[in-house]
């Protein structure tokens, strides 16, 4: 009985280790460690052996049908383990295909170009203020020290809807019904918004444009105060590295009145395309508000002084891109407007 | 305005400074050097030569064969010009020599004939056509008689020189002169002005002898100067003359008249010539025109005159329109003797109303524009009589017939230094302040610590002590300006409740995957109004530059279709756009009412997985939920109501609705008008913004995460075909009490397995009590209640 029962675990080993998976080792389970099996069999049958070799006995047995199941659960949790690895290999997908395209559209070049400008000044603690696109003639000249007949008008062909009422020129307007609503309270303000002039649409011109003006009032406003003021926009726009430089212009409504220019971007300074080799860039116009202008508006130009200054987003925007026609900014084109997406910080 | 640096050095000393350089210096302290033009164009090997002989070509009728005597040799030179001949003296460009626009000047042989050079026109030297003098704009330039023979023409005949050309801003019409720019300049480098010394001889009879002089309008004309100058003889200036009036961008045309512009560009004081015989009369009387009074101008063309139009006449009829042009009747002629030379102060206004009401603007008229100085009328037709006598052999008679009531103080304007300081943010020294003044030749003296001024009349633009800060602060130098903040109290900034909400429905439109667009505002009558929201008139400009620019639109769809358009065109099929911007209704007051609108156009798919099976062409829904986002965000209720709009699918139309008022429209477009603007399903959107934004949201607060579960159960429903969803999710809800919290379609089948006219749609209904757990009985009253009320509008149970 004892032959009998190696017998037993030779094969039942060998079957054990034959087994190719969990299927086939669960066979082998039922067939030799179940109810039905030649071990449990072997165990009914020590009731005919003498008393005495019994436990001997049962303690063989017992010793067999251990290392038979461990052996059986070691090689269980090969073929399982085999098992899954076969599902798993064969669930392996082409990650390099596309995944599910999750859309996301994107603000046009100039809404982007505005809203960095008008986050810039918030942070400086302006207000941002808007007013009409068509407006009258008063607050588009006459209150900026530009009355009817000045030979200044002439530089911005306008479209009027009557004899009083015209698209706005620029956004300077907002300026003079902000001054004439706070009166006579210092402002800090930034103005943007759509104006409109009487130019042939081409690469560099548009009938339609966007502008953003900034107006600050208060007690002992310098000059030196617009110049810092530019400077930190100039380099929160361009970069850190940038410099500023004022010339000498003329605005009917600022004296005096200066163009900023900022060292190129592109070359730094030592000259390149993008700076027509002169290292500078012009970007925006600006000056001491006209003390016209403050008294039409109510404010006491001996206690109170202003600057105010304006920019093109079209311009700041061809140059921050590159972009080479303004038409691109009213064509809508996909392929262009889609460019804006990602960040730049 | 171009100035030619070898004519400034007349006036100023320019310290030799290469002209880029002083272009530079320029620039900095107040007016723009738009250009640097190199005059010489870098040209060498550039001769007078006299030609000896002239023939035919035998092998060709239009060039001649010419021996060029060019100094050092006798060079054979075949020439095309039509007006080549013997015995002139010509302009030759010697082998070796390039010319503008890289033409290298070699030996060649011209229908076997050598041509060792080229005889040169203007053109070819560099000259725009248009300001070579008439004779020799059609062929070479043939030089005065005593130019001499092989010496340099580039060095002898002033094209060694540059010129600046200004980008002059509308305040500076000082600058619109070379003493203007010598004074500028002179101030800029610290420098002295020489003025133009005058004198000539003057005959024994006055002018007044032979001219009498009327001024009628003495407020539009306050100052006339009239010269008489005899016994001259019209010919062509002398080369200097000529090459400075081109070198200024003006064309020369006999000494009269280029002496005219001469001192024009020189003094910036126009002056007119009349030819004194043709005035036929003696007489200059300056006054209104006559209503419907004619005059023929110079330029030929014949002009009705107004009222309110200057003119100067012979005392009975106009002889030039003042300021602006001169007759063509009184016009120096080759076989002019005698000219009256006209020198005056014509009011700005005056002037600009009749060049504008003519389309006439001339060098005149747009220095009276801006103003001439009162100070320079009279030394300018003193200028012209010394000229005229020196150029044209004039015999100048005495004196002048003149009519002066012109106010030519000059101005005192007082200033504080510390007022200036303040205002720069500066400590600049009380003695520098004084040098610039002085470098300026402004007269100022120091009184009480005060800067008292005496402006220069040339310099209209001083006026306030906010133009003296200028002044000074331009000439110290912008670059020593330090860079401060505003020291005032720092104020919060930021965005209004509305700006925050706009950038918000911004961020939702492209969040849900649309690109913004910016259209144009003005659009065509047609576009005008399609898709409006509300009736009301157009508005028109009262000149539009085109038809299709003409109108204020008041919708932003036509133009927003347009781009989708634009882009299927260009085989983009699935465009997606929204847009914000203005529409322009008419109001009750002068001004528009100016509403923001948000619109939103889609074509082609939503969603292309096509590789995964996923594939969604946009529709009507799609935007709906993109609606329904925005007014969730936006914290607004809003509702959608059948509706019907010229050119959207009458089926698929809805009306956009707050609180019982319609504030948009969706829907797909018309078939006809997809058709129309070659477009595939393309649905659109556009609601009135300005009023989602101006509402004030409720304060947020949070209802208490549940704690209970709800229960829901599935309803399927068969009805006819004209029943809508929201009808019967209405009647759902009515029935429904208070523990229903939620009603949702979950299944819509209109398939062949349904009975005609009829369709089955399933809603899925949420019941929930905040206060406990439901029981299954109150879920089974309340839902036999919405049962019961279901049955009741005929909605049968699907079996
Ligand atoms: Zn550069």
């Amino acid at each position: 009985m004892e032959a009998q029962l190696q017998e037993l675990k030779t094969q039942a080993l060998e079957k054990i280790a034959e087994a190719s998976n969990v299927k086939e080792l669960n066979d082998v389970r039922v067939a030799y460690l179940g109810k039905k099996g030649p071990i449990t069999d072997l165990l009914k049958g020590m009731g005919k052996l003498p008393a005495e070799e019994r436990p001997k006995m049962g303690a063989l047995v017992n010793v067999v049908r251990e290392e038979v199941t461990t052996q059986l659960e070691g090689r269980m949790v090969i073929l399982e383990e085999e098992a899954i690895n076969q599902k798993l290999q064969s669930e392996t997908i082409d990650i390099t295909l596309p995944g599910r395209p999750v859309k996301t559209g994107n603000s046009h070049p100039l809404t982007r170009v505005v809203e960095e400008i008008e986050d810039l000044f918030i942070s400086m603690g302006y207000e941002v203020a808007e007013g009409p696109e068509v407006e009258k003639d008063y607050y588009n000249f006459e209150a900026l020290n530009l009355p009817k007949g000045h030979p200044a008008r002439d530089m911005q062909d306008s479209f009027y809807i009557t004899e009083d009422i015209l698209l706005r020129t620029h956004t300077s307007p907002v300026q003079a019904r902000t001054m004439e609503a706070k009166g006579g309270e210092p402002i800090k303000i930034i103005c943007p918004g759509k104006v409109y002039r009487r130019d042939s649409d081409d690469a560099t011109h548009s009938h339609q444009f966007t502008q953003i003006e900034g107006l600050v009032i208060g007690e002992d406003i310098r000059m030196s105060d617009l110049k810092g003021t530019l400077s930190v926009f100039a380099k929160k726009m361009f970069g850190d590295d940038r410099e500023i430089r004022l010339r000498p212009s003329f605005f009917p409504f600022t004296e005096p009145s200066v163009e900023m220019d900022i060292s190129c971007f592109k070359c730094g300074g030592s000259g390149c395309n993008v700076c027509k080799k002169t290292g500078w860039i012009e970007i925006l116009g600006a000056g001491m508000v006209h003390p016209n202008v403050l008294e039409m508006a109510g404010y006491d130009s001996k206690r109170l002084t202003g600057f105010a200054f304006g920019m093109g987003p079209e311009r700041i925007a061809m140059l921050k891109y590159g972009v080479e026609d303004i038409r691109h900014f009213y064509t809508n084109d996909v392929r262009f407007l889609s460019q804006f997406q990602r960040t730049e910080l | 305005m171009l100035v030619s640096i070898n004519w400034l050095k007349d006036y100023v000393n320019t310290q030799q400074l290469p002209p880029a350089e002083l272009g530079e210096k320029i620039t900095r302290s107040g007016i723009e050097v738009d250009a640097v033009i190199d005059r010489s164009h870098g040209m060498t090997n550039i001769v007078v030569g006299y030609v000896e002989s002239c023939v035919k070509h035998p092998e060709a009728d239009k060039l001649s064969i010419c021996q060029v005597n060019v100094g050092e040799e006798i060079a054979q030179i075949i020439c095309g010009a039509p007006n080549i001949a013997a015995g002139q003296k010509v302009i030759v460009a010697r082998p070796g020599a390039t010319l503008p626009g890289d033409i290298k000047i070699k030996k060649a042989k011209l229908r076997g004939e050598e041509s060792h050079g080229m005889i040169c026109s203007l053109q070819e030297l560099g000259i725009e056509g248009k300001l070579v003098p008439k004779a020799y704009a059609e062929g070479i330039y043939v030089l005065p008689e005593d130019a001499e023979t092989g010496s340099d023409v580039i060095t002898n005949f002033d094209l060694d020189d540059t010129v600046l050309e200004l980008g002059l801003t509308p305040n500076r019409a000082d600058a619109m002169s070379m003493l203007g720019v010598a004074y500028e300049v002179g101030a800029i480098l610290s420098e002295e002005v020489q003025l133009p010394e005058i004198s000539y001889k003057e005959a024994s009879d006055t002018a007044a002898s032979m001219l009498t002089l009327n001024v009628d309008a003495p407020e539009a004309n306050p100052l006339y100067v009239a010269k008489v100058v005899r016994n001259i003889k019209v010919q062509e200036s002398p080369m200097w003359l000529q090459q400075r009036l081109m070198a200024a961008g003006v064309r020369p045309h006999n000494n009269v008249v280029d002496v005219t512009n001469y001192i024009l560009m020189e003094y910036g004081q126009p002056l007119h010539a009349f030819d004194y015989d043709a005035l036929d009369s003696g007489n200059i009387t300056v006054r209104h025109a006559k209503e419907g009074e004619m005059i023929t101008t110079l330029d030929d063309a014949e002009r009705k005159l107004s009222g309110h139009h200057l003119v100067i006449t012979n005392g009975e009829k106009p002889v030039a329109i003042a300021g602006v042009m001169g007759g063509a009747n009184s016009e120096v002629s080759d076989s002019t003797t005698t000219v009256v030379i006209e020198s005056a102060y014509f009011a700005s206004g005056s002037v600009r109303q009749t060049s504008k009401d003519h389309g006439l603007r001339s060098d005149a008229s747009s220095r009276y524009e801006k103003g001439v100085d009162p100070n320079r009328v009279i030394p300018a037709a003193e200028r012209a009589a010394q000229l005229l006598s020196e150029l044209a052999g004039g015999e100048v008679l005495a004196g002048s017939v003149v009519f002066d009531e012109l106010n030519k103080e000059e101005r005192i304007v007082k200033v504080s230094p510390d007022f200036i300081n303040s205002r720069l943010g500066m400590k600049i020294a009380f003695e520098d302040m004084l040098d610039i003044l002085n470098r300026l030749k402004f007269n100022t003296a120091a009184v009480n610590g005060q800067l008292v001024i005496s402006v220069p009349t040339r310099r209209q633009d001083i006026q306030i002590p906010e133009d003296v800060v200028e002044e000074i602060a331009r000439l110290y130098g912008y670059d020593e300006i330090p860079a401060t903040l505003p020291e005032a109290e720092t104020t919060p900034g930021g965005l209004t409740p509305y700006q925050a909400k706009r950038r918000i429905a911004r961020n939702l439109m492209e969040g849900a995957g649309l690109l913004q667009a910016t259209t144009y505002s003005l659009t065509s009558e047609k576009s005008a109004k399609q898709f409006a929201l509300e009736e009301t008139e157009t508005t028109r400009l009262l000149m539009p530059m085109s038809e299709e620019r003409s109108i204020l639109r008041q919708s932003l769809l036509p133009h927003l279709l347009e781009s989708v358009t634009y882009n299927t065109a260009r085989r983009m099929d699935s465009v997606a756009l929204y847009e914000t911007g203005s529409v322009f209704l008419k109001g009750d007051d002068e001004l528009l009412n100016e509403q923001e609108h948000l619109a939103v156009a889609m074509t082609g798919l939503w969603l292309d997985n096509s590789w995964q099976g996923e594939k969604k062409p946009v529709d009507f829904f799609v935007l709906k939920g993109i609606v329904e986002s925005l007014g969730n965000k936006l914290g607004v209720q809003l509702t959608f109501e059948r509706g019907q709009m010229d050119d959207l699918h009458p089926g698929r139309t809805a009306f956009i609705m707050l609180d019982g008022q319609r504030i948009g429209v969706m829907g797909q477009l018309h078939p006809t008008e997809q058709k129309a603007r070659d477009l595939k399903t393309t649905v659109v959107m556009e609601l009135n913004l300005a009023t989602l934004l101006n509402l004030e949201t409720e304060a947020l607060v949070y209802t208490p995460v549940p704690r209970y579960p709800s229960m829901s159960r599935d309803v399927a429903l068969v009805l006819s075909k004209i029943v809508e969803a929201g009808t019967i999710e209405t009647v759902i809800r009515n029935a429904g009490g208070k523990l229903l919290k939620d009603v949702r379609v979950f299944d819509l089948y209109e398939g062949d397995k349904m009975e005609e006219g009829k369709k089955s749609v399933a809603f899925s209904l949420t019941y929930f009590d905040p206060e406990k757990t439901l029981t299954d009985e109150e879920v089974i009253n309340a839902h036999e209640k919405v049962m019961a009320a279901l049955t009741e509008v005929g909605a049968e149970l699907r079996s």
